[in-house]
């Protein structure tokens, strides 16, 4: 009836959690060297305008989020990342 | 000695005569500076991601090679004469650089 809009919970609502934690790819994977030449796995880091992606998003570990970072750099001024771009996937 | 790792774009425009010459040229400046060539890869024709002296092709070039420190000056003053370049990237390579490096040349023997 009209108290219908106080319900009350016994037991705490579920709020949304993330059903994986994140993790850092490399060190799970045992990778210790990002190389530069290849731009395919380098593509995973980056956004549609090929912006590099935060930490946050990636769960890269600081160690490998700036080679990550160096790879990428080194891929572009070779020609084999973009930059900018528009729909880069 | 350090164990470097260059890679270069040509002009799309030259021959393939013309490039072979011009890969030959540098692997032998490089050996002339007492340096190892260790390996090499070829490439070939590749798109470029984005136009580079209005140019939206070139052909790629590595060298790995083991040089004194000094050396890769004088080597990126023979890139910069060399109108024929496009760019080129010169990285020494770390432990972990040269483990990878020695897995991708087995795996490329493989293949």
């Amino acid at each position: 009836m009209a108290r219908e809009s106080e319900i009350r919970y016994l037991s705490p609502v579920d709020i949304e959690k993330r059903s994986q934690s994140k993790y850092c790819r490399f060190k799970k994977m045992g990778i210790k060297y990002v190389d530069y030449k290849d731009p395919d796995f380098l593509m995973r880091f980056l956004n549609e305008q090929g912006k590099i992606l935060p930490r946050r998003i990636t769960g890269n570990s600081l160690k490998f989020q700036r080679r990550v970072a160096v790879a990428i750099k080194r891929a572009r001024q070779l020609a084999l990342l973009p930059y900018v771009a528009d729909n880069l996937k | 000695m350090n164990k470097y790792e260059t890679v270069f774009i040509l002009n799309p425009v030259l021959s393939e005569s013309q490039v072979k010459e011009t890969v030959e040229k540098f692997s032998s400046f490089i050996k002339g500076l007492k340096s190892k060539i260790t390996h090499e890869e070829n490439w070939g024709l590749k798109k470029l991601k984005y136009p580079i002296q209005n140019k939206r092709t070139g052909f790629y070039h590595m060298f790995e090679h083991e040089s004194d420190p000094q050396t890769t000056k004088e080597l990126e003053v023979e890139f910069k004469r060399d109108e024929r370049v496009l760019r080129w990237l010169s990285v020494k390579l770390d432990k972990h650089a040269i483990e990878y490096a020695e897995k991708r040349k087995k795996k490329q023997t493989k293949s």
